[in-house]
């Protein structure tokens, strides 16, 4: 190889090498990106908690709010009291879920909210849920949990259900016995 | 060797559904001449056999979608035929005049803008031509608002659970599992026409209703898939999606799992019986009528010899997958039974395990799947089966008290 | 010139008189025909493991039932199949006549970085151990098909985590190799030769490594995450702890689909090589040729979603995605219709490196096409995960890349070694070729139309017929390449006298030098006119 070529080639391989690295960090970029992208686009899957901006209840239009739960790998039962609710858009209604614990030990989840369509969670205000906070319940419990909410007059006018789906994981720290069994437990 | 195949859609030979095809694409005033044409001559040349397990095409549609996706993809079928055989048969002319052994005179051109502007124009044209219809049928397949019944289709690895949770069946849920003789899989045994494709509980909803489904899933991805009704969704964890269809017609249809989900993904069928409305009514009344008797006796006293027999139906349904027919599992991943400390150990520990289910692992909460009484026989013949002897008999109350 | 001293006296810093022999030598070798051979052979490895594997899968699908695989395996050999062939068989061929040809078609007297040359290679003899041998470790190979999607790869044994590692070391490898390419073209083309005078295999090489150093750094950091929410405690992808399995799909496919025009540039280069040698005639438009590479390559940035069509996106996402997809095809159809203009005219003669050369036109506009239906978001609802894009697939990935290194392996042979080949047999080998993987994959797109999904180790009967046909068309494809294995190895061997250029019409540099080539070429530059 001439020598002439080598500051050469040695400049373009350290610029060509950067750019792969900085591909590397933008992989794990796409990380937050993705979070961002959603809420930037309204595409937010996790919906908006806190002060809706408009609160002028529309009286024309009726949403049908249907409630759907899940659990993964919990042995609760979980589930909504009430599976549909009809509301105004504007008007701010309560709904309430309910945990039933009946192990011999305190298990802890955590909710994950979902909605269908997927479009809907940007309209969709929680003013107080239970989402991504972990929940403690103790054994042989029962727990009421309230979703209080407000669907946004904004709601484009073709959608008229929204389906709000909560999924309870269970949290790391329930440190399961080699028999499957809980701490605890006999 | 050459089994006379099964059709899905109930017993629609190959010639009905083309003809039908047709009779359905002459009735849209948008498909016009050439394309069509085109795409009916391929087609024909194609479906000359009489043996109804050369399915060329899509199947026969049952919802309006489903139609509209059958006439795009045979205008695009069409386009591209066309398009295909002006460029080919430029080529393969020049291939057979152009040879340097027939001696023409070799021309020596190597650019042509005006040309070059053309072939990138026209193609463009053709794209954006091709992609309004596309777009408009889309949209309608994504627009589940105002449906009739939502019903939440969950996946499990390997079976589907369904849960009518709003409209005419509204509290209605049963899981839907392949049922497939385990010596047709075996081999055993001839296969039924039905091989793969049927399960014990279908999914039964009425005809000319939106039904809205919303997939999600209890452990990796799975995809609902029935290609007669034009519904495709994977089926998320964590997540739920949604998507509708509205058949037209009654009959029972037939899909698979689309999404690989480990080692039971071909073993998943979906089928969704489409009735009439008073059909679908009657059906509605006897599930509720069954779910109010199934909430059983928690204090009835079972036989050894019950738990024994209805135990082994469920472990076949639900275990044997993993755990093997003959308990001995595939070890690390799923631990044999037969032989294990938890099948003859305490039968708290054994009890706790199949309810609750081993986090981090793929056996699952089956409290959550089961009824106690299901779940104290699938136990009792765990710990009475192959070489297990603990002589045992749990009984449904036993279950009841450890879900507490 | 002053680079003829230098270049000289470099040569003799080589220390011709104590050139290492035997096993040392190719260890240690850093001359890019060396290096060159040692990647062909390897791809050629690869693609008879990465064969054997599909063969293996279409002996289970001969017949409905299990008969031979458990589910679980079948699942692994599917996931090992499409990995070999993708990671250990096409892209290393392409590494493969890159080293060989680029220097020589730029008048450069070698890559520019021999020892990084070297580690490239040699990097991929662990990756693929790892991955073959992850077949046998406790639990299995990973059997996650190898778009490796959570939740199912989370939860998969030891074999994910060796396939982790492989990946990480293939793209390692893949991205050393592309800095040396594109650093090569960059810096060491002989003088007069302008960007614009480049055969158009380097160009499209030029590009494709770009695509490599751009987009293989994002699957390490996909895999990584995976290794991380497995084994560390991340939830990058579970939604228990905020984060989406999703996400791993966008990720992944921001890679995948770059990836696939990885795979296929370097073909379009040696096609719009073989077409004009074989018409004795200038490639038509090769600006615009030089301009579509690009834009297909710019725009493959853009089109990821049409893989995750029925991932739950909303709509206006999906529009997105098809519009952007519908888009590529317009480029690519001016590279047909510039190969066609290029035939056009000429004074064609069909030796085996120009039937492959058509074949691939052919076929790959199938392919395309059946993309194009794909692209069709409401079509694809129907195909999507179905027979339909495995045919697609194969198409555009067998008759379009395998079919462009067929190509280049009879194209290039008489350079390589000396001798001729014997056509004859080349042109049975096209033609067996050719007839069998027709079979094997054309009737495929009717089994996805007919709703049968993919990756299932068996299906519901009314799928029978077709793939029984596909399963003896695939016997016959891979049979068929053991009579290319049997070319090569008596061509290597002896025949008739190769001259430095043996093709009539054929244009470039390489043509230039002696065949064999001299294990040293250019060391001198040529001046370009």
């Amino acid at each position: 190889m001439s020598a002439a070529h080598r500051p050469g080639n040695r400049k373009t391989l350290i610029k060509l090498a950067l750019f792969s690295t900085l591909m590397f960090g933008f992989g794990y970029a796409l990380v937050p990106l993705y979070s961002v992208f959603c809420s930037v686009t309204g595409l937010n899957q996790v919906g908006s908690s806190g002060a809706p901006v408009n609160t002028q209840v529309d009286t024309t239009r009726v949403v049908d709010v249907e409630f759907d739960s899940n659990v993964h790998d919990l042995p609760w039962k979980f589930r909504p009291l009430q599976s549909r609710l009809s509301v105004h858009p504007g008007a701010m209604s309560q709904v309430e879920f309910e945990v039933v614990n009946s192990e011999d030990a305190a298990v802890t989840g955590q909710a994950i909210p979902s909605y269908g369509p997927p479009e809907a969670a940007q309209y969709f205000h929680k003013i107080s849920c239970f989402c991504f906070t972990k929940q403690t319940v103790a054994a042989g419990q029962t727990r009421r949990m309230p979703v209080v909410f407000v669907v946004d007059p904004s709601l484009p006018k073709d959608i008229n259900t929204i389906t709000l789906s909560y999924t309870f994981f269970e949290v790391e720290g329930n440190k399961r016995l080699a028999n499957g069994a809980l701490p605890g437990r006999s | 060797m050459l089994q006379s195949a099964t059709i899905i859609g109930e017993g629609i030979a190959l010639e009905t559904h083309i003809k039908t095809g047709f009779i359905n694409m002459t009735k849209q005033a948008r498909w016009t001449g050439v394309p069509r044409l085109a795409a009916l001559a391929v087609l024909t040349l194609l479906c000359t056999s009489a043996e109804a397990a050369y399915e060329v095409n899509f199947q026969q549609p049952a919802t309006q979608v489903a139609q509209e996706v059958y006439d795009l993809h045979m205008w695009m079928m069409g386009i591209c035929a066309i398009i295909f055989v002006a460029v080919f048969s430029v080529m393969f002319y020049s291939v057979i005049r152009h040879r340097k052994s027939s001696g023409g005179a070799r021309a020596n051109f190597h650019e042509n803008t005006r040309v070059e502007i053309l072939w990138t124009a026209i193609p463009f044209l053709i794209l954006i031509a091709i992609s309004w219809p596309v777009t408009k049928t889309l949209l309608a397949m994504r627009d589940s608002s105002s449906a009739d019944i939502t019903i939440k289709v969950t996946g499990y690895q390997w079976k589907w659970g369904y849960d009518y949770l709003n409209g005419e069946g509204e509290g209605i849920k049963f899981m839907s599992v392949l049922s497939t003789p385990e010596d047709q899989l075996a081999g055993k045994a001839p296969k039924g026409s039905l091989y793969l494709l049927e399960v014990d509980n279908h999914l039964v909803v009425p005809v000319g209703k939106k039904i809205r489904i919303l997939t999600t899933s209890n452990d990796v991805i799975h995809g609902w898939y029935v290609p007669a009704l034009g519904v495709q969704q994977d089926a998320i964890p964590g997540f739920i999606r949604d998507t509708w269809f509205r058949a037209d017609r009654e009959g029972v249809f037939r899909g698979q799992c689309a999404q690989l989900c480990g080692k039971g993904h071909g073993y998943m069928p979906i089928v969704v019986e489409v009735l009439s409305a008073e059909k679908y009514a009657a059906w509605v009344a006897g599930q509720k009528q069954k779910m109010a008797a199934g909430a059983e006796d928690p204090n009835k006293v079972w036989q050894l010899a019950d738990l024994m027999r209805h135990g082994q139906e469920v472990y076949v349904k639900n275990c044997a997958a993993c755990h093997q027919l003959g308990g001995k599992g595939i070890p690390p991943v799923f631990p044999a039974l037969d032989g294990s400390k938890v099948a003859n150990g305490p039968k708290i520990a054994h009890i706790e395990i199949v309810l609750t289910g081993r986090p981090g692992t793929a056996m699952a909460a089956f409290g959550q799947q089961l009824s106690d009484s299901d779940v104290a026989a699938v136990i009792t013949y765990e710990r009475n089966s192959w070489s297990n002897k603990t002589g045992d008999a749990i009984q449904p109350s036993e279950i009841k008290a450890a879900r507490r | 010139m002053e680079a003829t001293a230098m270049g000289h006296a470099d040569a003799d810093a080589h220390g011709h008189g104590q050139q290492p022999t035997g096993l040392k030598r190719w260890l240690t070798t850093t001359n890019h025909k060396d290096i060159g051979t040692m990647y062909l052979w390897f791809s050629f490895v690869m693609f008879i493991v990465g064969g054997i594997m599909a063969l293996l899968i279409r002996v289970e699908l001969f017949q409905p039932g299990l008969q031979f695989l458990e589910p679980e395996r079948y699942n692994e050999i599917v996931t090992l199949h499409g990995l070999i062939m993708v990671f250990g068989a096409i892209m290393p061929a392409f590494v493969g006549f890159a080293n060989w040809m680029i220097p020589m078609q730029i008048g450069a007297s070698d890559m520019a970085f021999g020892r990084l040359n070297n580690w490239s290679f040699w990097l991929l003899i662990p990756a693929s151990l790892l991955l073959v041998t992850s077949l046998f470790v406790p639990g299995g190979a990973a059997g996650a098909g190898w778009t490796l999607y959570p939740p199912l790869s989370i939860q998969m044994g030891m074999g994910m985590d060796l396939t982790i590692f492989a990946v990480h070391i293939l793209g390692i490898s893949s991205i050393l190799g592309s800095i040396n390419i594109i650093t090569t073209i960059l810096n060491l083309r002989a003088p007069g030769m302008t960007m614009m005078k480049m055969p158009m295999f380097a160009w499209t090489w030029l590009i494709t490594a770009f695509l490599i150093i751009a987009v293989m750094p994002v699957f390490a950091g996909a895999v990584t995450m995976l290794l991380t929410d497995r084994h560390f405690g991340t939830t990058f992808f579970s939604a228990g702890g905020g984060g989406d399995p999703v996400l791993f799909q966008h990720v992944f496919w921001f890679f995948g689909h770059p990836e696939v025009y990885i795979v296929i540039l370097p073909g379009f280069g040696i096609i719009s090589q073989v077409v004009p040698a074989f018409s004795r005639k200038q490639l038509f438009g090769y600006t615009s040729m030089v301009y579509a590479t690009a834009s297909i390559a710019i725009l493959s940035f853009f089109v990821w979603g049409h893989h995750m069509f029925t991932s739950g996106m909303p709509v206006a996402g999906q529009l997105f995605y098809m519009y952007a997809t519908m888009l590529i095809a317009v480029p690519t159809g001016v590279k047909v219709f510039n190969w066609i203009a290029t035939m056009w005219r000429g004074a064609l003669s069909f030796e085996t490196p120009m039937l492959f050369a058509l074949g691939f036109i052919f076929l790959f506009t199938m392919g395309g096409f059946s993309g194009l239906v794909l692209a069709m978001t409401a079509v694809d609802v129907q195909m999507h995960n179905t027979y339909y894009v495995v045919a697609h697939f194969h198409y555009t990935m067998v008759a379009g890349a395998l079919f462009s290194a067929f190509a280049a392996v009879y194209y290039w042979l008489p350079k390589w070694t000396g001798h001729m080949y014997d056509e004859t047999l080349g042109k049975i080998h096209f033609w067996l070729t050719m007839i069998f993987f027709n079979m094997t994959f054309f009737v495929q797109h009717f089994l996805g139309l007919a709703g049968m999904p993919r990756r299932i180790p068996d299906y519901a009967l009314q799928f029978t017929d077709f793939n029984l046909i596909s399963s003896i068309g695939a016997f016959g494809l891979g049979l068929s390449q053991l009579l290319f294995l049997y070319v090569v190895i008596v061509c290597i061997k002896g025949g008739p006298k190769a001259a430095a250029k043996p093709w009539e019409g054929a244009v470039g540099l390489e043509w230039d030098v002696p065949s064999p080539a001299p294990y040293h070429t250019w060391e001198i530059q040529p001046q370009v006119k």
